[in-house]
């Protein structure tokens, strides 16, 4: 907003904090304050003021979903896609409980929301009242941090704060359960610029000492590589940027986790594709025999590392992350730097590029290292089988990506094997463009992240790739796609089994696919006309190609309804308990593999 | 953790390295409500006994309140804890009294003794030995109150096991640096 806009808002309205309003009003003016447009919501008694306090305003959109879970989840899509707050409102009790899972999610995927609960009336606290819960003991351990706001005249001030928190440090969800009663009473507002932020989200100034060191580290290295994670992404678009410098200046190959997909371009010479248990053998071997790592916004998941005893044993490490703790918690590195990741990649390209004055660089010390990365390039491990008559699911990926392309488009996912083919076939130039449940892994995610998706970008395409098993645990908000008028795609990989859980049942134990398979799955088509959307159904390759443009020709939802082989596996694997040079490719290695009795036990 | 930090890193990156060795950490939070629940609840999500525990607002006007803490964990779990505590919202600092500060300290005992005769007897010249006060007395019993660093205190209640000891009652460690620096 331009100064002059800013002075003619600020004058048309009475000066801020002279006038006694409700606690609603309060919160809506401190969300106005903080730049909010959308509301993902569920009315219930417990925030019925709130609700009344929107009822006069246009200037804040409510999305009304089927169910809390699918408020924090479109929040969530709307958070990453943007880079803005979330903002979820619904009522006390089982409102509140619902939430519960999207906190979880937000919190391990470090998206930064603020969630809104009503609460009972500060007199009825503690009695069992009707729809009563410990709303800030339930989230205290899947939140950032929340509060139970005590009197009107502190609200305005603890949404801002909270605002404050959920953006700054590592992102994350913030709860704010407000009692009814409050909500009633009047006070006067604090200003965003009054409110007092906290001093423990501060972000330490780069060290200029650890930045040498590293640099010194990068062009000593042979074998050198990047594993970028979702910290580049919530850094914001400069940073990637930065990173697509900083490697194309250092020559240094890009890999990157799940959650990072898009901060560098698929389509770059330099990218290994994903590593981690379903990543590509180029990324998870160079991992494997680097010898310098550097990761950046990135936190060593097990999904990421396998075994660790056997991960990556003759590299030096250097890990950036602005959160403390995630530095040797997992794997013990040798250069920990402690910041924004975009900041860093900065500093480290300034310093390269100081060194490189007086003493140039010579990038022939990594030609074997390309050259070796080639080899493995070559072996091609995320190719399948392709076939005449059925499609395969990483066909269906494939041709969708192919349909897409040079469009303006935003994906989502649910969890499973789709999830890991979609990342596998579906590449990424740009960053926000990736929406994906990586840490909590929740199904169902991915149909109201479309949703909040949409919402933000109105005019652009958003397709969850989905699962026919994920989509149905919050298939009901289809309901609200087609009453809000979001136009989202429905891409269902329908193989009517619980995919990921039969390949383990498969390779793990012995293929006895204990209830993983849907017998009596709904004609989806049909699904979708009850809800007022579009169905399409594809069975065949050759048709494929034309149902997927008239699903995206489509100006309303549309639930996809694709046909893929039953018993297709996610290849390649590192099976849990393994190491990165461990990995099965297809059926026929698969066979052979003996998992150890600790590998079972992993998840 | 004494590595080079140029090292070839092949650590023996297992989840359990060393030994399990005790620790005092002292916390300084905003005093609010729901901050304890936060700091506790922290350590016990990870599976940590806490082996004693303290905690008062310690400066009004600061509102911040100092939770002192003894538990016990490997070097990397203790460094996880310090690190997890440090990025709790109303947590301003996390200092590790055993091994960074030079700390003092301290911590206070009720004592109950129950016997006559000889034992009575003896209760009280050793209560003298170590500065114990009796601070409640009948004809069979005694309530002591020690304070000191826990060696003595544990000390002074195993010497008082054959003598009648009944009922023990402890506030938990407090710390604070030596000398004129301050936390």
């Amino acid at each position: 907003m331009s100064a002059t806009a800013e002075k003619a808002k600020s004058a048309a309205r009475p000066q801020p904090g002279s006038v006694s309003k409700s606690g609603a009003e309060l919160l809506l003016d401190a969300l106005e304050e903080q730049g909010v447009d959308v509301i993902f919501g569920y009315p219930g008694g417990a925030v019925l003021p709130i609700y009344d306090a929107l009822y006069k305003r246009d200037t804040i959109r409510h999305v009304l979903v089927r169910h809390e879970q699918g408020a924090v989840h479109a929040a969530e899509g709307y958070a990453r896609s943007t880079g803005k707050v979330g903002v979820v409102l619904v009522t006390s009790g089982p409102g509140a409980t619902n939430v519960v899972t999207g906190l979880a999610d937000a919190l391990l995927d470090s998206i930064p929301l603020v969630c809104i609960t009503g609460q009972v009336a500060r007199a009825l606290i503690g009695t069992d009242a009707f729809q009563e819960c410990d709303t800030v003991g339930i989230t205290r351990s899947c939140t950032k941090y929340n509060y139970l706001v005590p009197s009107a005249h502190k609200l305005a001030g603890a949404v801002h704060e909270a605002f404050h928190i959920a953006r700054n440090g590592r992102p994350g969800p913030v709860v704010i359960d407000i009692p009814k009663d409050v909500q009633f009473e009047e006070a006067l507002y604090t200003a965003r610029a009054e409110a007092k932020n906290r001093n423990c989200i501060t972000t330490p100034p780069i060290n200029p000492l650890e930045i040498e060191r590293a640099v010194d580290l990068m062009r000593h290295a042979r074998r050198p590589v990047l594993y970028t994670g979702g910290g580049v992404i919530n850094s914001g678009r400069a940073a990637s940027e930065t990173l697509r410098t900083l490697a194309r200046e250092t020559a240094i190959p890009v890999t990157s986790t799940l959650m990072g997909l898009g901060a560098f371009p698929a389509s770059d010479p330099q990218w290994l594709g994903m590593l981690g248990m379903h990543g590509s053998f180029e990324a998870n071997s160079a991992m494997h025999d680097c010898d310098l790592m550097i990761a950046v916004g990135a936190r060593f998941d097990d999904r990421i590392t396998g075994r660790l005893d056997a991960f990556s044993p003759g590299s030096r490490k250097i890990h950036i992350d602005i959160d403390p703790s995630s530095i040797n918690k997992n794997v013990r590195v040798d250069l920990g730097i402690v910041g924004d990741c975009g900041a860093v990649m900065e500093a480290l390209l300034a310093e390269w590029r100081r060194r490189n004055g007086s003493d140039p660089y010579d990038a022939k010390r990594t030609d074997a290292w390309r050259k070796q990365i080639e080899a493995w390039r070559a072996k091609k491990s995320f190719s399948y089988q392709p076939s005449q008559t059925r499609i395969k699911p990483q066909f269906a990926i494939e041709r969708l990506f192919a349909l897409t392309r040079g469009l303006d488009v935003y994906v989502t996912t649910e969890v499973g094997q789709h999830q890991m083919w979609a990342a596998q076939h579906f590449h990424f130039d740009e960053p926000n463009r990736w929406m994906t449940s990586g840490g909590l892994g929740t199904m169902g995610y991915g149909l109201p992240a479309a949703i909040g998706v949409q919402a933000a970008h109105p005019l652009s395409l958003v397709i969850d790739i989905a699962g026919d098993a994920s989509v149905q645990m919050t298939m009901q908000e289809m309901s609200t796609a087609v009453q809000h008028d979001l136009p989202v795609k429905i891409f269902i990989l329908n193989n009517a089994y619980l995919g990921m859980v039969r390949q383990w049942q498969e390779l793990l134990h012995g293929g006895r696919y204990s209830h993983s398979y849907s017998s009596s799955l709904p004609d989806f088509v049909k699904l979708a006309e009850a809800y007022g959307a579009v169905g399409v159904r594809a069975e065949t390759p050759d048709e494929l190609d034309s149902k997927i443009v008239d699903m995206i020709s489509v100006k309303k939802p549309v639930i996809f309804d694709c046909v893929v082989t039953q018993e297709e596996n996610v290849f390649p694997m590192i099976p849990s308990g393994a190491a990165h040079n461990e990995m099965l490719f297809g059926r026929r290695h698969a066979a052979g593999y003996d998992v150890s009795d600790e590998g079972r036990a992993l998840v | 953790m004494t590595s080079e930090p140029f090292s070839r890193s092949i650590y023996p990156v297992t989840r359990d390295e060393g030994a399990e060795t005790e620790i005092i950490l002292a916390v300084i939070v905003d005093n609010e409500p729901g901050v304890l629940a936060r700091v506790v609840g922290l350590i016990s999500a990870r599976g940590y006994n806490i082996e004693s525990l303290t905690v008062a607002e310690t400066d009004v006007e600061r509102h911040t309140s100092r939770i002192t803490i003894v538990t016990r964990g490997t070097l990397s779990k203790i460094e996880q804890i310090k690190a997890q505590l440090g990025r709790l919202v109303p947590v301003r600092r996390v200092i590790d009294v055993t091994r960074e500060a030079d700390a003092l300290e301290r911590e206070l005992a009720l004592i109950k003794v129950v016997g006559t005769g000889d034992d009575r007897i003896e209760s009280m010249r050793l209560a003298e030995v170590f500065r114990a006060r009796p601070i409640d007395t009948t004809h069979v019993s005694f309530v002591f109150e020690i304070t000191g660093a826990r060696d003595k205190i544990n000390a002074f209640i195993d010497l008082m096991k054959p003598l009648g000891l009944r009922e023990v009652s402890r506030t938990g460690v407090l710390s604070i640096r030596r000398g004129p620096e301050s936390d």
